[in-house]
């Protein structure tokens, strides 16, 4: 079976519902990020298959890719810095217990 | 010997000793501010006796005509071609004779005043107030054009409301120079307004290009605009004329003046009688060309109210008892008395009125501040305003006796002393050309003399003296050198050939003095000082009985005929009631109103949507997938 562009968009679709699920239902900031990265990744997944499937002469979608995940990169360390921080001031990662920034 | 740039260092002087001793004079040397103010001012007016000497004497006139000079000038701000505001110094026969009177007197209080306020501690404060008021003085008799005399005439009433406050503990103080600025303030506005149309109609504020322009035949002509019936510029020059009403305390913007006594003694010597309140009738003067050939209309109301402003202030100051509100009342009809010599003159060869309007301030300014520094030196011995305090002190003030003699002597226009000149002249010149005004005037100068002897005796003889307390001298040298130099002056200044120099063409105008007209008002005088020495050389019961027939009169003379509650009644009970209290409710219910609408509709908004910002972080995320979402389905269906 040749897999075509449809299956892989059903897998990136998939990838994104997931990780949306898991930003919503986890508590635990790191799963919450884990699932931001699964979202981040999903969107890598499209961008090289549109490349590959509807452009193969131009290497466009290959280069943002590469983009997401050096910038992927970078945000979850900042992301983890204010995690190790908020631990040390609340002694919980949990996202119910850090609701300090409001009106 | 052409060179008048150094005129400019007359009033810069005093500013830079305002300047110096108001901003370090407390600090650093306090003690010796005093001494420092006077030596700043000694050098102005040396500088303006040299000016006066070579104004008059080595340049003298130019074709039989004094020439008007303007050494500087700079354009401050140009409207238009034509209109602009200029700062500049404009030398005239008046000017220059004021910068002396000005210059003099203020060094007279300067020198008085080391001795007088020695030991208060804001002594240096108190001298660079003197310094502010001289320069503004000074600046404004210089002044070329109307805008530049309007700065300066402002800034003189600043300095004049910190001088009556000086004693800003005392409450009455305090009130007294919120009265004189407020009431001053208040007559400006007049003056404003009619600068502003005099401006326009003359297209100049310079006043020789405005003088020139309105006094032209071409203007009289051509120019026909009117208010009411009335002409433009007759409007323009009553309104001037009410600002210079305001400063001179010509009734019934007088009110501020007798309050103004509340400050120091000197300042009411250099203020409220040499200097600032005949700032009016310089200003009359100074605009005397337009006032008297354009047209008449306003130089009729100057007259009248002249005349009656020192007929009613004569009335009252027989009846006060504080010596420094006689002595106001009396340079309120003194005043008076200049105003009415500029209404009664005409320009020119029948300019007698001005030239005498013009010497009677010039002598009044030395015997008037001779009587206000003289009577400092009482209070100064017997800490008390008050008349019945006092009494029998002719042998523990031998000098301050003698000189308030010549002083009294001056005003009440017995020869030889000035004021005897300078009266005689306004009178005659007002008997030439209104003789109503003359018989008034002839009245008003017998009550002079008979007000200024009851001040005398009450103070000199009269009772014994009883005074309390371990040493009473008469004061400093200080205190006593000025006084005997202005009695000095009190005497000789009425022998200089006034005519001679100042008139209101600028050329020589020939005074015939006419010993048989004098006899009148010299009788007249004798008569006043004969009453007076009739009631007061001795304790008497004949004043008493004399008020007590006068009875209401009596009353309402001594109640400064209630001028000052018709005044509260008009502005708290009518000003209020049916001004303020109308813009109160409408700032309090509409602009506020107004203005709290936006703030609680805006608070009511905030409140009601804050709850969205939660602290939830996951919630956040739903708002903003939320978004997408909308957002997606927005472009993908409604925007194809």
């Amino acid at each position: 079976m040749e897999v075509t562009l449809t299956h892989i968009l059903f897998l990136s679709t998939s990838l994104f519902f997931i990780g949306m699920y898991g930003l919503f239902t986890r508590r635990n900031m790191i799963t919450m990020l884990m699932a931001i990265e699964l979202i981040l990744n999903s969107v890598n997944i499209n961008f090289v298959a549109f490349n590959k499937y509807l452009y193969p002469e131009e290497l466009t979608g290959v280069f943002f890719t590469i983009f997401i995940i050096a910038i992927a990169a970078a945000e979850a360390a900042v992301a983890i810095a204010i995690i190790i921080h908020i631990y040390r001031d609340h002694k919980s990662i949990d996202v119910e217990d850090s609701q300090d920034m409001k009106y | 010997m052409s060179n008048y740039n150094y005129i400019a260092l007359i009033p810069l002087l005093p500013l830079a000793g305002f300047l110096l001793l108001g901003l370090f004079g407390r600090r650093y040397f306090n003690k010796v501010s005093g001494i420092l103010g006077t030596l700043l001012l000694g050098v102005s007016a040396i500088l303006s006796l040299v000016a006066a000497y070579q104004y008059f004497i080595v340049n003298g006139m130019v074709d039989g005509v004094y020439p008007v000079i303007e050494p500087f000038k700079y354009t401050w701000l140009q409207f238009t071609d034509t209109l602009s505001i200029d700062m500049g110094i404009l030398l005239d026969p008046i000017s220059v004779m004021m910068l002396v009177v000005v210059t003099f007197v203020s060094l007279m209080v300067h020198i008085y005043s080391l001795g007088y306020m020695k030991g208060e501690e804001r002594f240096a404060t108190y001298y660079s107030y003197l310094q502010l008021f001289t320069f503004s003085m000074l600046g404004l008799v210089i002044s070329s054009n109307l805008f530049q005399i309007y700065m300066f005439w402002e800034l003189v009433g600043v300095s004049s409301y910190l001088l009556i406050g000086y004693y800003y503990d005392k409450p009455s103080a305090v009130a007294a120079g919120k009265k004189a600025f407020i009431v001053t303030r208040f007559a400006d506005l007049f003056f404003l307004i009619g600068i502003l149309i005099l401006g326009f109609t003359g297209n100049s504020f310079d006043f020789n290009t405005l003088i020139n322009t309105l006094t032209s035949s071409e203007f009289a002509t051509h120019f026909g605009a009117s208010f009411l019936g009335i002409s433009v510029v007759t409007w323009a020059l009553t309104l001037i004329f009410i600002g210079g009403a305001g400063k001179s305390a010509m009734f019934p913007l007088h009110i501020w003046l007798p309050d103004a006594m509340e400050g120091p003694t000197p300042v009411s010597a250099l203020i409220h009688a040499a200097t600032m309140v005949v700032a009016g009738v310089f200003l009359v003067a100074r605009l005397f060309p337009v006032f008297a050939i354009t047209d008449s209309g306003a130089l009729e109301i100057v007259a009248y109210v002249g005349i009656f402003s020192a007929l009613f202030a004569a009335v009252i100051a027989c009846t006060q008892n504080d010596i420094k509100r006689v002595l106001a009342y009396s340079t309120m009809s003194q005043i008076g008395y200049m105003m009415f010599a500029l209404g009664v003159s005409s320009f020119g060869e029948h300019g007698a009125g001005y030239t005498a309007s013009m010497f009677h301030l010039f002598t009044h300014a030395f015997f008037k501040s001779l009587l206000f520094l003289g009577a400092g030196a009482v209070i100064h011995m017997v800490h008390s305003n008050n008349m019945q305090d006092m009494g029998g002190l002719r042998k523990y003030m031998p000098i301050t006796n003698i000189t308030f003699l010549i002083g009294c002597l001056a005003i009440a226009g017995v020869p030889p002393f000035a004021g005897f000149f300078s009266k005689e002249m306004i009178l005659h010149a007002a008997y030439e050309s209104h003789p109503g005004i003359f018989y008034v005037a002839l009245l008003t100068s017998g009550l002079t003399a008979f007000y200024m002897f009851r001040l005398y005796f009450s103070i000199f003889w009269n009772k014994k003296a009883h005074l309390h307390g371990e040493h009473h001298s008469e004061g400093t040298f200080s205190m006593k050198l000025p006084l005997i130099i202005l009695a000095t002056l009190s005497i000789a200044t009425g022998f200089i050939p006034f005519g001679n120099f100042v008139s209101s063409d600028k050329t020589v105008l020939h005074s015939h003095f006419d010993i048989v007209f004098s006899i009148a008002p010299v009788l007249i005088g004798l008569l006043g000082i004969s009453i007076a020495y009739n009631f007061y050389q001795k304790q008497s019961d004949k004043p008493t009985k004399i008020a007590a027939a006068a009875g209401g009169f009596y009353k309402a003379a001594y109640q400064k005929f209630y001028i000052d509650e018709v005044y509260i009644f008009i502005t708290k009970k009518i000003i209020f009631n049916l001004i303020g209290r109308p813009a109160a409710w409408f700032d309090r219910n509409i602009v506020d109103g107004f203005i709290n609408l936006t703030g609680n509709t805006t608070t009511k908004i905030s409140s009601t949507i804050k709850g969205l910002q939660s602290g939830k972080v996951q919630g956040y995320a739903m708002y903003f997938f939320g978004g997408v979402l909308v957002l997606t389905l927005f472009f993908i269906y409604c925007l194809k």
